[in-house]
């Protein structure tokens, strides 16, 4: 029973972990389903998170924090795209710039005001997004299995987490069943069949990196006003690479990217709890040396397996093929 | 012009153009349900009434310094197909993106059924009933029919509904014009003839009365061009109009009832087709008079060095890297002083062939030697035993295009101690050497230090071929020679390649249009899913046989006959 105990924690925190990584992925997503690579989704998830914090703290809202990190990030992301798109600037370059940008001007601003050494101020529970109890959880509690798999898995987390998953399904459908997400799937294919077609290909791709922006901006703002209680410098810590690594993974479609996410989600829980978890008293120097650096390999992982399925070993990642390629009007 | 709308029948039949002809006339018992022309109908009515279906007037256009355009007027009338010729960069292109929006021209106006309209961009085209097929298909490939069809006219912010309707109109056109085509399919499946029948598809779905088709032949069978020519037949039978740009005189004398010529911009010409000629569309495209068939004397082969081939290549196979077998146990000779050509559609084992023969491509077994020599897969060595490779792609693989003309002329041969010292390269020297050989070709501008990409088509070709013949090689491979290349320059080209074999030198030909194959090779192999069907004496050879040989049936074997 404390096995399971310790399985259905280590998933609950799983999904915790994982879902600004959906955020994150889902917004990468479409940006490069429509021709736009975004190797800033980092630097989006940091200034998002900056904002969310600064904008909580002086207003005591949450809503106004995540209303400021979607702003910031969508500005961001028009950068990217004023670059990309409407300059034609080279995607890579434009994303590097931004993730170096975010991070310097994160640490910079927050110690201009706060001078707490980059972080924002320590927010009170109102103005942060806290867990929700779901209807039935604390009476279905002793209900073995289910019960306890609703009360103790699914309920419990905060509002942010549950929009995270449901963007899954839904991005799913744009992307499958609509006007638009035929649209943006023809523009990062083949944007000359779109242009052809008498579409905007750049006005495609904006709307692209503005959702793109906007899922960032949720994704920042729960690693701040969420799952802590304030920002924190380089508070992303590679989470938008790692979204970026399940983008590739789930070969850019809506629910094995999920799945991804929700892997390389676990891998994170897991390293998290095994460290310092091993009772090495009497252990040999070696043995010593293995577990403490366990949950680091584990952290690795996400990163060793995308490169294995890029070199071609765990089947094959198709990039949406004008990925990368600014959109030029052929004579 | 006393007949502004001529039907297919009493048309002269030249002797070339005669089969075409009359596959398009016998297009109706092909198609049923197909009905009688509205232009038909209205003929004997007055024809004036009825405006020009398109009608440009004064067109002019400039990019830089290039005058694209020079006051272009040009009526097309209803229900008739007509063609437009004109060499590369004669502006035949620059018109069309005009008239379909993706261009705006600095002066001049478009008339479409004697209504003036501004267009501006392709949906405006769209909306004024024009449908433009292009030459290197606008689709998404990992799309199916249905999902291509509807873009950009879904009609409601969810496609189930357009999908369905899709359906049923795609239904419908592939009763009225012989367009079957599987709606559920992934565009990347289907061959090249079926996506271009997409294309038509997605220009009617979209109502198009005026259909545009740029350079369509480029890329199919004969049997597939026959097939095109039978729709575009059904198509004017229906009333719609149609555009055809081409370069192929052939084939504007089989289907267009009248052609306009441009030349540098400009119309020099427009004929009815049936009171003209090849001949004098061609003299008219280039400004002078063309020799068409090149001539050439009977090939001699073996006669400077009997015995052996130049090029023997025994049982080669190459698997490419997705394991799929390109190339299937060929053997043939290229003797010295013969033209060996290689027909085939595209992406049947030539490309994979020729690279292998050059050493760029490791096959998977099999032998290439060079005049007897050792066999030796490298690319190196074999350019050392005087093999020389005029490839196809010669964007890509014949010349650097960011590179000055005179840097693109040595590669391959930059550590020649005639071009270079220990460590520097002799800039004068190669220099010097790159307008000798611009002078010897006659490439146009002779400008040595111009970059690569400068250059047209015909004058890039050229270059790599001067690079390549200039090294006297023993055997040349030379592979799409004139794809792109303007008629003044094909012909220069193709006299090179004569003058070539004539020195006794082996050359292997790998072409897709048949009619180079045909007037330059002495011996033709046909190709087909990377086996050599069958092999043809150039003197026997006719576009029926090699059509069919193309797509893999030899009719000449016994259980064809039985």
């Amino acid at each position: 029973m404390e096995a399971l105990t310790y399985f259905a924690l280590l998933l609950d925190a799983t999904l915790r972990v994982s879902a600004p990584l959906v955020l994150a992925a889902l917004a990468g997503l479409f940006s490069e389903r429509a021709g736009v690579f975004d190797i800033s989704l980092e630097g989006k998830m940091l200034v998002g998170a900056f904002a969310a914090g600064v904008a909580a703290h002086y207003a005591g809202s949450m809503w106004v924090g995540l209303g400021a990190a979607i702003l910031v990030s969508v500005a961001f992301g028009l950068l990217h795209g004023f670059a990309c798109i409407t300059h034609r600037g080279n995607q890579i370059v434009s994303g590097l710039a931004i993730n170096i940008l975010a991070a310097g001007l994160t640490i910079l601003l927050g110690v201009t005001f706060f001078r707490q050494g980059g972080r924002t101020p320590q927010l009170p529970t109102e103005a942060r997004f806290t867990p929700i109890t779901l209807p039935g959880a604390e009476a279905l509690k002793d209900v073995p299995v289910l019960g306890a798999l609703w009360s103790e898995l699914i309920s419990g987390h905060n509002i942010l987490v549950y929009f995270a998953y449901a963007a899954v399904p839904l991005a799913a459908f744009v992307l499958y069943r609509t006007r638009f997400g035929l649209r943006l799937r023809a523009v990062g294919e083949n944007p000359e069949a779109v242009d052809t077609a008498g579409l905007s290909v750049e006005g495609l791709r904006y709307q692209a990196v503005i959702i793109c922006g906007v899922l960032c901006g949720i994704a920042g703002a729960y690693l701040s006003i969420a799952q802590s209680a304030g920002f924190i410098k380089d508070m992303t810590a590679g989470k938008g690479f790692i979204a970026l690594a399940a983008l590739i993974f789930g070969k850019w479609k809506p629910v094995p990217t999920l799945l991804a996410c929700l892997l390389f989600g676990f891998l994170e829980a897991t390293a998290a709890r095994i460290q310092g978890a091993f009772d090495l008293t009497g252990a040999s120097d070696a043995v010593r040396r293995a577990a403490e650096a366990l949950p680091f390999v584990i952290e690795a992982l996400p990163y060793i397996l995308v490169v294995l399925l890029l070199a071609g070993f765990v089947g094959t990642a198709t990039a949406p093929k004008a990925g990368g390629i600014p959109y030029v009007k052929e004579r | 012009m006393s007949n502004p709308l001529p039907l297919w029948g009493g048309v002269g039949e030249g002797a070339g153009e005669f089969r075409l002809r009359r596959m398009v006339q016998d297009a109706p018992d092909l198609i049923p349900g197909v009905k009688h022309t509205p232009a038909q109908a209205a003929l004997g009515e007055g024809v004036d009434v009825i405006p020009p279906a398109i009608e440009l007037r004064h067109i002019d256009k400039r990019f830089g310094a290039v005058h694209a355009n020079r006051d272009v007027s040009l009526a097309v009338q209803a229900g008739t197909i007509h063609g437009i010729v004109g060499e590369n960069g004669a502006g035949k292109s620059t018109l069309m993106s005009i008239l379909y929006g993706f261009y705006q021209a600095d002066r001049g106006e478009v008339l479409i059924r004697g209504v003036k309209k501004t267009i501006a961009r392709p949906v405006q085209a769209i909306a004024a009933g024009i449908g433009m097929v292009f030459q290197h298909f606008k689709l998404v490939e990992p799309f199916t029919v249905l999902e291509n069809i509807v873009l950009g006219v879904e009609g409601g912010k969810l496609i189930a509904r357009a999908l369905a309707h899709a359906r049923g109109e795609l239904a419908r056109l592939a009763r009225d014009y012989a367009l079957e085509v599987d709606p559920d399919a992934v565009v990347a499946t289907l061959s090249v003839g079926l996506q271009q029948r997409v294309e038509i598809l997605k220009a009617l779905y979209r109502g198009a009365e005026i259909l545009i088709l740029d350079e369509p032949t480029s890329v199919l069978t004969p049997q597939e061009a026959d097939h095109l020519f039978r729709i575009l037949g059904a198509l004017k039978r229906q009333g719609k109009t149609v555009i055809l740009i081409t370069h192929k005189l052939r084939e504007i004398m089989a289907i267009t009832d009248r052609v306009t010529v441009m030349r540098r911009g400009e119309v020099v010409a427009e004929r009815e087709t049936r009171a003209t000629t090849q001949e004098e569309l061609a003299e008219l495209m280039v400004g002078r008079k063309v020799l068409l068939q090149v001539s050439k004397g009977a090939a001699r082969p073996g006669a400077a060095r009997p015995g052996a081939g130049r090029l023997a290549v025994e049982d080669l196979s190459v698997v490419d890297a997705s394991g799929v077998e390109r190339v299937k146990n060929v053997s043939f000779t290229v003797r010295a002083g013969e033209i060996v050509g290689i027909a085939g559609v595209a992406g049947n084992g030539q490309s994979e062939l020729m690279e292998a023969i050059a050493g760029i491509r490791r096959a998977a077994k099999g032998t290439v030697r060079i005049s007897g020599g050792a066999a030796h897969g490298n690319a190196r060595d074999l350019r050392r035993q005087g093999l020389a490779h005029v490839p196809e792609d010669r964007r890509r693989m014949g010349l650097v295009t960011a590179f000055a003309a005179h840097e693109s002329a040595i590669l391959g041969y930059h550590d020649d101690p005639a071009f270079t010292g220990p460590i520097l390269l002799d800039r004068r020297a190669i220099v010097a050497h790159c307008a000798a050989q611009m002078r010897d070709f006659d490439v146009r501008p002779p400008d040595p230090h111009l970059a690569s990409e400068s250059f047209s088509g015909g004058n890039q070709q050229k270059m790599v071929l001067a690079r390549e013949i200039g090294r006297d090689p023993e055997v040349l491979l030379v592979g799409q020679p004139t794809r792109g290349v303007d008629i003044g320059a094909i012909e220069y080209i193709h006299r090179r390649l004569i003058a070539l074999r004539d020195a006794g030198k082996a050359v292997l030909l790998i072409s897709v249009e048949l009619d180079e194959i045909m007037s330059l090779a002495d011996r033709i192999l046909v190709m087909f899913d990377g086996r050599i069907v069958g092999e043809v004496q150039a003197d026997k050879a006719d576009e029926r046989l090699l059509g069919l040989m193309m797509a893999g049936i030899d009719p000449r074997t016994p259980r064809e006959a039985a």
